[in-house]
């Protein structure tokens, strides 16, 4: 069936079968950013914004997002300029193997966009859902509170 | 790669168009909302609905309010909205310590409170909560709607009171004077599914508990309502002495099996100190004496 759904402000129409998920609708739309992990919605690299609000995408149905917007990793950088979040991984080291990254650093943007000055206990609440196998968690809670710390730096 | 087999989807417009649907597609077909329960079940072939029907744009499904001397809550009502209503915590904080706990805050955003129910599992933390609160639930079909409590909703695992061409609409909770309540699990790891857990629900009529509910989770084929433990509550002044007892017989009146989250004489263990904590608590709240 036609479907279509609205990925960083531009509408993306594909023919796929119903039972195609979100995430593979993204990918296949050449906007790899996103990650495909677990595909058990329990490790978050799949994270993108549904309406402003994270969405584990491996768990959505492309077909239920029809009629929303999506934003993905790639929609942080514009113009050439970082994000304040993508930033904030720069400087605080806060990827390693970097497969969590996409997933981070949507949930710590829907974060900051409803909480610009989380505290480390809200940081580590809103990634709960999200699995860093290099386990560098002290890193990424740093680098949403320089982000917080520097949400000045020019879109 | 995990995808589910194949389905014919359709968006309901109206909570009618939807029974409509389901009543003509009959048994195959299930109602979608937050997804992340069946679509898990289907990708593993535990469910393969041949028509999925997507409530996702019936926002007049979504509420938390007050009606006469109950609260109502619409079955489309999110896991994230139902953890921030004041209401809602105010006449039963036993759901904001529950949602506290399930799964993780980007899951919460899209589960339902539907879902969840409907989903009948025994290690669900909502299931616990509207069964201790003694909630009644609204089914609604083709010709009308039925309520049909809690106690009886989940017949089986995995197996709910909605028959063919219904869907569940609402859940319904008292709201009595005196009333306090708590929910208490014990997880391997944040967002995980409950070792066991406890939730109680007390309504106090002086310094005497007229009414009580207690329902534990994970510690059975489905969610453990223990009579026997509410029984002896019943008419009595809250004390220490008092919920042991209780918890003991809750202990002893749940069914848990090993499995990979432990043993099962740990389990039942952990259910009967759960149940205590979740009296104490429940109790405290109702005197308005939570430390």
């Amino acid at each position: 069936m036609q479907v279509t759904v609205n990925i960083n402000g531009a509408d993306v129409t594909r023919d796929v079968e119903p039972r195609t998920l979100l995430v593979h609708f993204i990918r296949d739309a050449g906007l790899t950013g996103t990650h495909w992990g677990c595909d058990t919605s329990n490790c978050g690299a799949c994270v993108v914004l549904m309406d402003g609000k994270p969405l584990k995408s491996c768990t959505a149905l492309a077909v239920m997002c029809a009629g929303h917007e999506i934003r993905t990793v790639e929609a942080l950088e514009v113009d050439g300029r970082l994000d304040p979040i993508q930033q904030g991984f720069h400087e605080c080291h806060a990827l390693h193997c970097g497969f969590c990254t996409p997933g981070m650093l949507m949930t710590a943007r829907a974060l900051l966009d409803e909480n610009p000055d989380p505290s480390e206990h809200e940081i580590r609440t809103a990634i709960s859902g999200q699995i860093c196998r290099c386990t560098g968690y002290k890193n990424i809670v740093a680098a949403v509170r320089w982000a917080a710390e520097h949400q000045e730096v020019p879109r | 790669m995990q995808t589910p087999a194949p389905f014919d989807y359709e968006r309901a417009t109206s909570v009618e168009g939807a029974i409509a649907a389901l009543a003509r597609l009959g048994s195959d077909a299930r109602i979608i909302a937050g997804g992340h329960s069946l679509l898990p079940m289907m990708k593993l072939r535990l469910a393969s609905p041949s028509h999925l029907i997507d409530i996702n744009d019936l926002e007049e499904l979504a509420y938390i309010r007050e009606e006469g001397h109950e609260l109502a809550i619409g079955a489309l009502t999110r896991h994230v909205d139902l953890l921030e209503s004041d209401l809602l915590a105010a006449a039963f904080p036993a759901f904001r310590d529950a949602e506290q706990v399930i799964a993780d805050p980007v899951v919460r955003n899209r589960g339902t409170i539907g879902g969840s129910l409907c989903q009948a599992d025994a290690a669900e933390d909502l299931s616990a909560v509207c069964a201790a609160a003694k909630a009644r639930v609204v089914i609604r079909g083709t010709d009308g709607e039925r309520t049909v409590a809690m106690s009886d909703f989940h017949v089986g695992p995995w197996t709910t009171a909605v028959g063919d061409g219904e869907m569940l609409t609402e859940v319904r909770l008292p709201l009595r004077r005196g009333a306090g309540s708590a929910h208490e699990k014990v997880e391997r790891r944040a967002g995980d599914w409950a070792i066991a857990s406890a939730c109680a629900a007390v309504w106090l009529d002086g310094n005497t508990i007229a009414e009580a509910g207690l329902a534990l989770g994970s510690v059975g084929p489905t969610t453990i309502e223990p009579a026997r433990a509410e029984e002896a509550l019943r008419g009595h002044t809250p004390s220490d002495e008092l919920f042991a007892q209780a918890a003991q017989i809750a202990s002893e009146d749940c069914a848990p099996i090993a499995d990979g989250r432990g043993p099962a004489d740990y389990k039942r263990h952990l259910a009967g100190v759960l149940t205590k904590r979740a009296l104490r608590r429940a109790a405290a709240r109702a005197l308005q004496q939570e430390a």
